[in-house]
């Protein structure tokens, strides 16, 4: 399931503003992948161009190659529909559908793709949830609207959204950002789990976070603001938060700036 | 514009006339502040009573003629107020009503949704921004305009649909046609759709654009097309703001005047036939017969009038009742 | 984790798509085709080919995609065209109205035609002009914005300022209740008033209070909208400085919100100013030129319009064309004005 992402010379552009250059990293499957770095280094943008999630946002444009596998996401004749199924998105706010019940946001995804019968939704839906750790707080309530669960529990309910379709990778931009710590908390238990399962792929403003959940650490920075963002370093986490190759990383990591 | 289209996504405040409580009542103990408060609180009451008099004034009227009316006044075809006796009623213009605005209805709100989508979320930048500035402009032509439009240019062009639709639909009797000029209350439908799209499009478009962008983003990231993000999101978040825009464009097609009367050949039966001439609205009414009316005609007219304030103040309420159960919707999701 | 629950899985990323040209290309062919069947069938109408042509596009694109890229993807497209054929269906009408109205316009609109009555000039005959009309209309208008703009605004001022209660609740329901009233409705409360019961005769006044009626709801709602916009922060700061709240309305408030507020009654002055049906009712019209509002009948552009369409004559529709275009102009640059003001003052 899980699939490794090789990415080369990435740039990304809003408008004519470049806004993250010559990007080149691998991502390993069953594995995750934090990205941390101060505002506006372009973290989260970088992770929206692995789902081609970029170009919806006007003016985006994005050149480079992102291989997962052996497929090149940018490659002519790729449908970006496509690989957004392939490559799932938690986004910093929990957005389940405000009208749909905590049942039908599970199996939105799997609405999309073809036809399934009631007690192969069923089971994807709780299966799913049990997955995102949720199905014991609200099987009860599948029906209620999914908007009527705490931050925390939408945040899961978004996850078992985006694990429901069976991506390849899971991306996650600032999930705990809008969380409480215990919520933070069970997210982050979460996360432990599922990365036997998907390639995972975190942005995070909490170095704590980045430290305690992720097998490997990207650091990017900016020169200045108008710059573009860089990735300054990739590591092992136990490295980079102890030893890293580059002193700006380790300023940032020790609080001298950002 | 921005101005409207940002209100209704605020929270619901109490208006800043709140924490000034204790101003008011304190300043109004000052003269400047007494007369003040006198001029723009009685302009508030001033309104209250032009309501009160206008609702007053029909009824009184209307119930003179009503009283002496010989026929039933909601189910005669007749229209003979002067008549010796006086038999009026309502049925014909009631028909006439509802059906031009239904089929105003019918036509103007799957294509206004669909231009608001198109500006929203289909056109291109620059393309939907000048698209949305002439339907805005547009929302602003008088009827009149419209009416004359739809009487010298629309009506001769109808002539080529009129006959395809009576070739193949003319058998269930609803679009047959006797071939007459397009004078008919199908084609007065059209026209009431072309002049209450600007107004659902405009609404449709504001509403469509306050959707956040992260429920579309959602969709978007489950793999959905464009389309689907449009089925997912947007529609459910927008779906009681355009029920409310097409109950606005609604109270307009049914209180629309001038370019009724311009468009109908009018006539005091109601025909099975869309297509045939004939037929007839309150508001057309009342401007054509008003000419010739003497006073005991003019009452029954403005009996008719008054039905037809109750049935725009029944569709407007509806549509506010729908705005206000949105706010809280929306006011709990933002 | 069984085959059984997992979807039908594509091996690739790759769906067929069909290139950017496609949808061109099926219009194109829509549109020849709808024209060459049209013609073959002997159909003259323009609407007709359109309509086939329309029908043949959404459906072409529907077939070839779904063959092609999937039936998602088809619907897809589906909705894209129906979105297209949506706005072309409705710019196209629009459009001519607009482009009607200007070409048959321009033929009689010149000096002559702003200056004069139509006097003694018979239905049938050229010339003529809509001078009277267009003195009526500013008259009335005029007068209609000299009542509804004191009363909207302070009402505004009333419900923003010192709102509360039972009173302000009723005001509100009341100018909301106002908003939707049809505009022959407001003319027949005018009458059932003013001719029936006071036993007035007809009068540009008389028009101007029906107008009246129409104009305040709409400058009430705006004002509101503009006074709601002003920080609180600014009436406190002026009012903790101990200047009194009538002080703190004109010096403060209305000077921040002036913009906005100038904007909304100038949208309200255009709507009225093409109001037919209450100076049908109220007015009457005529084709001489009568400078007093208050008394005898008047004529109005609006009104002009329709007195010249109903003449009938070829002659009488260049001039209700060239009216026509007038009252658009002169509603249309009220508009941009007001746009222009509301640009240009609004809040920073």
């Amino acid at each position: 399931m899980a699939k490794r992402i090789d990415v080369s010379g990435l740039n990304a552009y809003y408008g004519s503003f470049l806004a993250i250059e010559d990007i080149s990293m691998t991502v390993e499957p069953r594995s995750v992948t934090a990205f941390i770095g101060p505002s506006g280094c372009g973290k989260s943008t970088f992770l929206r161009t692995l789902n081609r999630m970029h170009e919806v946002t006007p003016g985006g444009r994005v050149d480079g190659k992102v291989m997962l596998d052996d497929e090149n996401l940018y490659g002519a004749g790729i449908d970006p529909v496509a690989v957004r199924r392939e490559v799932g998105m938690v986004f910093q706010r929990p957005n389940p559908f405000p009208t749909m019940s905590v049942y039908d946001n599970v199996a939105a995804g799997l609405r999309l793709n073809g036809k399934y019968k009631k007690s192969q939704l069923d089971d994807i839906v709780e299966k799913s949830l049990k997955g995102a750790n949720l199905w014991n707080e609200v099987k009860d309530r599948l029906n209620k609207p999914g908007s009527g669960l705490s931050g925390g529990q939408q945040q899961r309910l978004c996850i078992a959204r985006a694990i429901a379709v069976e991506p390849n990778v899971l991306l996650m931009d600032e999930p705990c950002s809008a969380l409480d710590p215990i919520s933070t908390l069970a997210i982050e238990d979460l996360i432990g789990e599922l990365k036997e399962r998907f390639t995972i792929v975190i942005v995070t403003h909490n170095m704590q976070q980045a430290a305690r959940v992720s097998d490997r650490t990207a650091f990017f920075n900016l020169a200045a603001v108008g710059q573009p963002g860089k990735l300054i370093e990739i590591d092992d986490t136990e490295r980079i938060f102890s030893n890293p190759s580059v002193q700006a990383t380790e300023d940032y990591i020790s609080g001298r700036f950002g | 514009m921005d101005i409207t289209a940002q209100k209704p996504a605020a929270p619901p405040s109490p208006g800043p006339a709140a924490p000034e409580d204790k101003g008011a009542a304190r300043g109004a103990t000052r003269p400047g502040d007494r007369i003040f408060l006198g001029f723009s609180r009685g302009s508030g009451i001033f309104v209250l009573v032009l309501m009160a008099a206008i609702a007053a004034f029909l009824t009184y009227r209307a119930s003179l003629a009503i009283s002496k009316d010989e026929a039933n006044f909601f189910t005669s075809f007749e229209w003979n107020p002067t008549g010796v006796p006086p038999e009026f009623g309502i049925a014909v213009l009631a028909f006439g009503t509802v059906v031009s605005s239904v089929i105003a209805m019918v036509i103007a709100v799957p294509i206004s949704v669909g231009i608001a989508l198109f500006i929203t979320h289909y056109a291109p930048r620059r393309l939907g921004g000048t698209v949305g500035y002439v339907i805005d402009l547009l929302a602003a032509v008088p009827s009149i305009v419209y009416g004359l439009w739809g009487a010298i240019v629309l009506v001769p062009h109808m002539d080529g649909l009129y006959g395809w639709l009576d070739d193949y639909l003319g058998w269930t009797g609803v679009f047959a046609w006797e071939g007459g000029p397009a004078r008919s209350l199908l084609t007065v439908g059209i026209l009431l759709a072309l002049m209450i799209l600007p107004i659902i499009t405009n609404v449709s478009r504001e509403v469509f654009r306050q959707v956040p962008r992260m429920h579309e983003e959602a969709a978007l990231a489950l793999g959905a097309t464009r389309w689907e993000v449009i089925r997912m999101s947007v529609l459910p978040f927008g779906r009681s703001g355009v029920i409310s825009a097409s109950m606005l464009g609604l109270g307009r097609a049914l209180g629309e005047t001038m370019a009724v009367a311009m468009v109908l050949s009018p006539s005091f039966d109601i025909s099975a036939s869309l297509l045939d001439a004939g037929g007839g609205t309150f508001a057309q009414n009342i401007a054509s017969k008003f000419n010739e009316a003497t006073v005991m005609g003019q009452d029954a007219l403005i009996a008719s009038g008054m039905v037809l304030f109750v049935i725009t103040l029944l569709v407007n309420g509806a549509a506010r009742l729908i705005i206000a159960r949105r706010k809280e919707y929306s006011g709990a999701n933002a | 984790m069984s085959n059984a629950t997992l979807s039908p899985r594509r091996d690739s990323l790759r769906g067929a798509t069909l290139p950017k040209w496609f949808a061109w290309a099926v219009a194109a062919g829509s549109l020849a085709l709808g024209y060459g069947i049209s013609a073959a069938a002997g159909l003259h109408s323009d609407v007709q080919w359109a309509l086939i042509a329309a029908v043949l596009f959404v459906v072409g694109s529907y077939a070839v995609s779904a063959k092609i890229e999937g039936a998602r993807q088809a619907k897809d497209r589906t909705a894209t065209s129906l979105v297209w054929v949506a706005f072309l269906l409705a710019v196209t009408p629009l459009a001519s109205l607009l482009w009607e109205t200007a070409e048959r316009g321009v033929k009689v609109l010149d000096g002559y035609f702003l200056t004069h009555s139509m006097g003694v000039v018979a239905d049938a005959e050229p010339g003529g002009g809509i001078y009277h009309a267009l003195l009526g209309t500013l008259e009335q208008v005029g007068l209609a914005a000299l009542i509804s703009v004191p009363v909207g605004v302070l009402t505004a001022i009333y419900l923003v300022e010192y709102g509360r209660g039972k009173l302000a609740k009723a005001v509100t329901f009341f100018v909301d209740v106002m908003t939707g009233i049809p505009s022959i409705v407001a003319g027949l409360f005018i009458l059932s008033l003013w001719v029936l019961i006071l036993k007035m005769g007809p009068s540009g006044f008389a028009g101007s209070l029906a107008l009246s009626i129409l104009m305040i709801p709409v400058v009430v709602r705006s004002t509101e909208e503009m006074l709601k916009l002003v920080p609180n922060e600014l009436r406190e700061a002026s009012l903790a400085l101990g200047v009194p709240k009538w002080r703190t309305i004109l010096k403060v408030v209305l000077p921040t919100s002036i913009g906005g507020i100038i904007t909304g009654i100038m949208l309200a002055v255009a709507r009225i100013t093409g109001e037919t049906a209450p100076v049908l009712l109220l007015v009457w019209g005529t084709d001489f030129i009568n400078a007093n509002p208050f008394q005898d009948p008047q004529e109005s552009l609006p009104m002009y319009i329709y007195l010249q369409f109903g003449a009938g004559s070829d002659p009488a529709y260049d001039r209700a064309w060239a009216a026509a275009l007038t009252l658009i102009a002169f509603i249309m640059i009220l508009n941009l004005v007001a746009r222009g003001i509301a640009r240009w003052k609004a809040p920073r």
